[in-house]
């Protein structure tokens, strides 16, 4: 055990001498692992926030009726018909007073409050069991049907595109994440194949002497583990950094609308994701470099 | 005389590519305990007989035995741990030059997973024996060509291998240091260790005795 312990000691040793020896090539390395990061990270932040401030709105088809001035009474009945209807999966009501509630709470606090009066109608929202065309086109003739009905909307087709938005967002962010990943883990690979270049005659002696490969190649995946955390702190970093300084920017805006939007940054387990991501890749790239070295070396 | 060799070297022929053979069918069987000079003309096949027991090459044909086992054949993974009980003194010594004498000879202590104030003592020990003890702190480069073979000796048995094989130990050194590093020899081989020195210095052979083993261009004459 303490043996055990004693060699990995002295592989952080190895790997920080490594780091001593080209510090300002290390860094640099470190800051192009970060700038790697830094960009599906950012893109994949920036994508939260986005779905959160286009936030309430479920990207499904919804069917949403808004009555005539009529009782509340007489547009909940109507409700209740369509609840039993096969093709319904959920109807909800949105009278008069909930709609303002709704509309404050969404950040349009000022808008609400300069109204002189409640200028909303009492609203349905049914969601469909299914989001086909033809079910929706039925249902909205049936709502319409209804005379205390002053309009309906069918109108799916901005959601539908809001989150064919995202979606390519998230592919996007998925996309960047393999590439710089791959990125990374070669930036490692190159910076480890120069370390061995230059430890070759030390690396020689050891498999002369009888080192296993596992023991040369541990140093050399503590410093390719070790830079990739590095440079995913950097890229974190970065995030966070392009966060605080577009915060003003962002909350002049939303105040421009009267909302209280935050720009989110990343979560604890995002972080540590992306911290242990990095570290995975660098620690990789060190592997292949040595695995490539130690076959060449026969 | 027991019943097996410690090495024993059957019908081994080294080609390398290109063609050129090194080895022709060489035999020989080595006793625990002997002390074997190997000898012959530069680019006799001295150098590459001594890496195909150290299992640094693989024969082209034939087969050795070394403690039991076929070198030749060892699996990748298995080297490591058949090296260690090898002590290797190079005729380019092979030291590292980025650290100290100690750290020189601590390195294969380290690699076997002894470490501390054990590791220490042993690696002074060895130091001692070779008379560089004061000179643990030292950098290689620093060293005369003579002391630089010995600190590439202390390393060689820091580990306390059964076996020691060295390569023209003594090439490049004036008669004085050659006779202190046979010295050496002579009592690590007193105290139980096999050693098979490979050297063209027949005045050497000649003061020291023990065994020869004559090669020319790559065939066994003695």
């Amino acid at each position: 055990m303490k043996a055990w312990l004693a060699h990995h000691l002295h592989s952080l040793k190895i790997a920080a001498e490594q780091f001593r020896a080209a510090p300002v090539a290390t860094l640099f390395t470190i800051l192009v692992i970060g700038v790697a990061v830094s960009l599906p990270a950012g893109l994949y932040v920036l994508l939260g926030n986005l779905e959160r401030a286009a936030g309430g709105v479920k990207p499904q088809a919804e069917v949403t009726a808004f009555f005539k001035e009529v009782d509340e009474a007489k547009a909940r009945a109507l409700a209740g018909s369509l609840k039993k209807h096969d093709d319904v999966a959920e109807v909800r009501f949105v009278s008069k007073s909930d709609g303002i509630k709704r509309l404050e709470s969404a950040g349009l606090a000022e808008v609400a409050a300069g109204l002189p009066e409640n200028p909303l109608p009492h609203t349905l929202i049914v969601t469909p069991r299914e989001a086909t065309p033809a079910i929706l086109e039925s249902l909205a003739a049936r709502i319409k049907d209804n005379p205390d009905v002053e309009r309906v909307l069918v109108d799916t087709d901005w959601i539908k595109r809001l989150a064919a938005l995202m979606q390519l967002g998230r592919d996007l962010v998925g996309m960047l994440i393999v590439v710089l990943g791959v990125a990374l883990a070669a930036i490692t690979a190159n910076t480890i194949r120069l370390q061995i270049y230059a430890q070759e005659d030390a690396i020689e002696v050891a498999r002369l002497i009888g080192a296993t490969d596992r023991f040369i190649r541990r140093p050399f995946l503590y410093f390719g583990g070790i830079q990739g955390l590095a440079g995913g702190l950097a890229g974190w970093a970065l995030v966070i950094a392009g966060g605080r300084l577009l915060e003003a920017s962002v909350a002049q805006v939303a105040a421009a609308y009267g909302s209280h939007f935050h720009l989110a940054g990343l979560s604890l387990p995002e972080s540590g994701l992306l911290l242990l991501l990095s570290t995975a890749l660098g620690w990789l790239g060190a592997y292949f470099a040595v695995g490539r070295a130690l076959r060449q070396g026969g | 005389m027991s019943a097996q060799p410690l090495i024993e070297i059957s019908e081994v022929t080294k080609r390398y590519p290109g063609g050129h053979e090194a080895l022709s069918n060489i035999s020989l069987g080595i006793e625990q305990g002997e002390m074997v000079f190997l000898t012959g003309h530069s680019g006799a096949g001295k150098s590459t007989l001594l890496k195909l027991i150290a299992a640094i090459e693989r024969p082209t044909s034939g087969h050795i035995i070394v403690n039991g086992q076929n070198v030749g054949r060892m699996k990748r993974p298995a080297l490591p741990f058949f090296r260690r009980n090898i002590g290797l003194i190079f005729q380019d010594h092979k030291l590292l030059y980025d650290r100290s004498v100690f750290d020189n000879v601590l390195m294969p202590l380290h690699i076997q997973g002894v470490i501390g104030n054990d590791a220490a003592r042993r690696v002074r020990a060895a130091l001692d024996k070779v008379g560089l003890l004061n000179k643990e702190r030292a950098r290689p480069i620093t060293l005369s060509g003579g002391e630089q073979q010995r600190l590439c000796i202390a390393r060689a048995i820091v580990s306390r291998p059964a076996l020691v094989l060295a390569d023209e130990p003594t090439a490049n050194l004036d008669d004085a240091y050659a006779r202190d590093i046979m010295d050496m020899f002579r009592a690590f081989n007193e105290v139980g260790v096999t050693l098979i020195i490979s050297t063209h210095d027949q005045d050497l052979i000649g003061r020291y005795g023990g065994r020869k083993v004559t090669l020319a261009y790559g065939k066994q004459v003695s």
